[in-house]
């Protein structure tokens, strides 16, 4: 079952009614069975017209949708093989950031991302998604593995954002991001990022400073939460739709800005209702920048991340 | 507004040895009245509590850099590239804060020799905009370090930012990797990058060039972490330790080099780059 959000009010109400004939019909009516066909493409028509034109704050939400596809399931239907590997090596394992060994395709590459957890016991075990200071180290480990290896990088990027907490603190958070993006930025093979659902501030750059970088149709890259910028530069918790527009998070404002390099198509009303077509589109277009990439040298490889992220404010 | 900022607003004008000798200021940390040219004299550092204020580029380079230092012009950068406004538009925002700061953005290089080594010092006005990182702030990171290779000298940053500037949504945030290209150019030169962390280095900042440097210094007393200690709170629903996020707490966890007073940080400059600067070739 799909769980609808707000503003797909009017489509859950046709669906209900569908379901509701369906029920009563018991396949004899043929009148009914044609009402509810009519319903149907009414329904689809409706739900094509709305994730059409989709607010910045109703992407936010769709983002962040519960049933949304998260790391886990990309690593299942796109990506065999997986070898996973944990650890930072100073501290300990944090699962907000999984990573390993993985083919794409055929292609052998490191397979870093966030996971964000689909239920209360992995959401706690995956923090949500939020990751601590061992995340980004591990993510670090991973990545210079994979420089000395050969292999090239691929990012799948779905946080809130780094965990703000006391321990994450002490044991250097900010340190800890910072590094990530210069490990990065230090890679001499191809990497790409793609952002599934939220590209929450610096802890998603921290893993997404990559030679060409993806967002999914309905996906947001952002600073700060719309929630976070209504409270501090609106001073009110309730303008968080005003901040989404004024940002400018999602995919189709951030390839305008040349700042992501395409956008992976959703199937019409979402990821989260046809995750299988999703994963497709995903390999493919990951598929396409890392074929483009692999002829490049290193020096070239690093030189082009190098120039991406400069251009971004010269005139 | 901070008290300093009313301080220097009532200051604005006046060259620095006209500021009236009656002219007082309450220190936020003990309450101590003070008067403002001792204050300023010694550093905008508390006489009493050792209280460490919040000063601008232009007292900065003064306090650190050797006589006949040069300030680099500012880069130009897209303004306004997401036409943004909250309750008020972008554009107006830098106008007020450019009509209260003597440069065109928050962070501002100039070229001259710490006792007599050369060095290119950045510095991040908190005045401006809190500091924030926006392009002005990427760019001319980057044109600092890229002057520093040219000069083959060592770049210092003084950070003081509450993080990346929200009115450049993602731009502001893109930021944090093209400031750190600049810190992996340094670092491939073989120059030093000395970051001195000062009151408050906060958010994106932090979490890019400002813990990249080869040496970390930080003011005492000065906050210093990633996320924000209200952000913190909302989410672990704890009361934070004493002294969290203080420049003394990130150097018992081990995150800075060493906690050093204002009257101290120019010598200890001066040291280390005695022992980390690239020899002038014969
Ligand atoms: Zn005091």
């Amino acid at each position: 079952m799909i769980s609808f959000l707000d503003f797909e009010k009017p489509i859950a109400e046709l669906e209900a009614r569908i379901a509701e004939l369906r029920a009563t019909a018991d396949g004899s009516d043929l009148d009914i069975d044609s009402e509810i066909g009519k319903l149907a493409k009414k329904s689809a028509g409706m739900l094509m017209a709305t994730y059409a034109r989709l607010t910045p704050w109703q992407k936010t939400q769709v983002a962040r949708h519960p049933q949304r596809p998260h790391m886990v399931d990309y690593l299942r239907l796109i990506f065999t093989d997986f070898v996973p590997l944990a650890g930072d090596r100073t501290y300990g394992e944090d699962a907000a950031i999984i990573g390993g060994l993985a083919t794409l395709d055929g292609r052998k590459v490191m397979l870093i991302g966030h996971e964000k957890g689909h239920d209360t016991p992995s959401r706690i075990k995956h923090n949500f998604g939020s990751a601590k200071p061992e995340g980004y180290r591990k993510a670090i480990r991973l990545m210079q593995m994979a420089s000395k290896f050969g292999l090239p990088v691929v990012t799948l990027v779905d946080t809130a954002g780094a965990f703000p907490g006391i321990e994450a603190e002490e044991r250097g958070q900010a340190e800890a991001i910072a590094r990530s993006t210069e490990a990065c930025l230090a890679l001499d093979v191809p990497m790409v990022a793609a952002i599934l659902g939220e590209g929450g501030s610096g802890g998603a750059v921290a893993i997404a400073a990559a030679n060409k970088v993806l967002m999914l149709e309905h996906s947001i890259y952002s600073v700060i939460s719309p929630e976070g910028a209504s409270s501090i530069l609106w001073r009110t918790s309730d303008k968080a739709a005003d901040a989404a527009t004024a940002m400018k998070v999602t995919a189709q404002d951030l390839l305008a800005l040349k700042v992501i390099d395409a956008i992976v198509p959703e199937p019409t009303g979402g990821a989260h209702r046809d995750p299988a077509t999703t994963a497709r589109s995903l390999a493919d277009a990951l598929g396409r920048e890392l074929s483009t990439l692999a002829a490049y040298t290193p020096a070239e490889i690093v030189r082009q991340r190098e120039d991406r992220f400069l251009a971004i404010g010269s005139l | 507004m901070s008290w300093l900022s009313k301080v220097r607003n009532s200051l604005s004008g006046l060259a620095k040895s006209d500021t009236p000798d009656t002219l007082w200021m309450k220190c936020p940390s003990c309450g101590e009245m003070l008067f403002a040219k001792d204050f300023e004299a010694n550093l905008s550092v508390c006489t009493k509590c050792e209280h460490h204020g919040r000063i601008g580029a232009k007292a900065r380079f003064d306090q650190l850099l050797d006589a006949g230092y040069t300030v680099l012009p500012t880069p130009k950068v897209p303004e306004n590239p997401l036409n943004f406004r909250d309750t008020k538009k972008y554009p107006d925002r830098l106008k007020a804060a450019r009509a209260a700061t003597p440069y065109p953005d928050a962070l501002t290089n100039a070229l001259g020799t710490i006792e007599g080594t050369k060095a290119v010092l950045g510095v991040q006005d908190f005045k401006f905009m809190g500091g924030s990182m926006g392009m002005a702030v990427g760019e001319a990171f980057v044109a600092g370090a890229d002057r520093a290779i040219a000069e083959n000298c060592a770049y210092v940053i003084c950070t003081a930012a509450g993080g990346a500037r929200m009115q450049e949504g993602i731009l502001s945030l893109m930021q944090m990797p093209k400031t750190t290209v600049a810190t992996r150019r340094l670092a491939a030169a073989g120059l030093p990058y000395i970051v001195v962390l000062t009151d408050p280095t906060t958010g994106g900042v932090t979490a890019s060039y400002a813990m990249l440097g080869d040496v970390q210094i930080a003011e005492p007393g000065a906050l210093i972490g990633f996320a924000g200690q209200r952000v913190i709170q909302d989410t672990i629903r704890e009361k934070l330790p004493d002294g969290f996020q203080r420049a003394e707490y990130l150097h018992a966890h081990g995150m800075v080099d060493m906690v050093v007073h204002r009257k101290d940080l120019k010598g200890t400059l001066a040291m280390l780059l005695g022992y980390l600067a690239r020899k002038e070739v014969a």
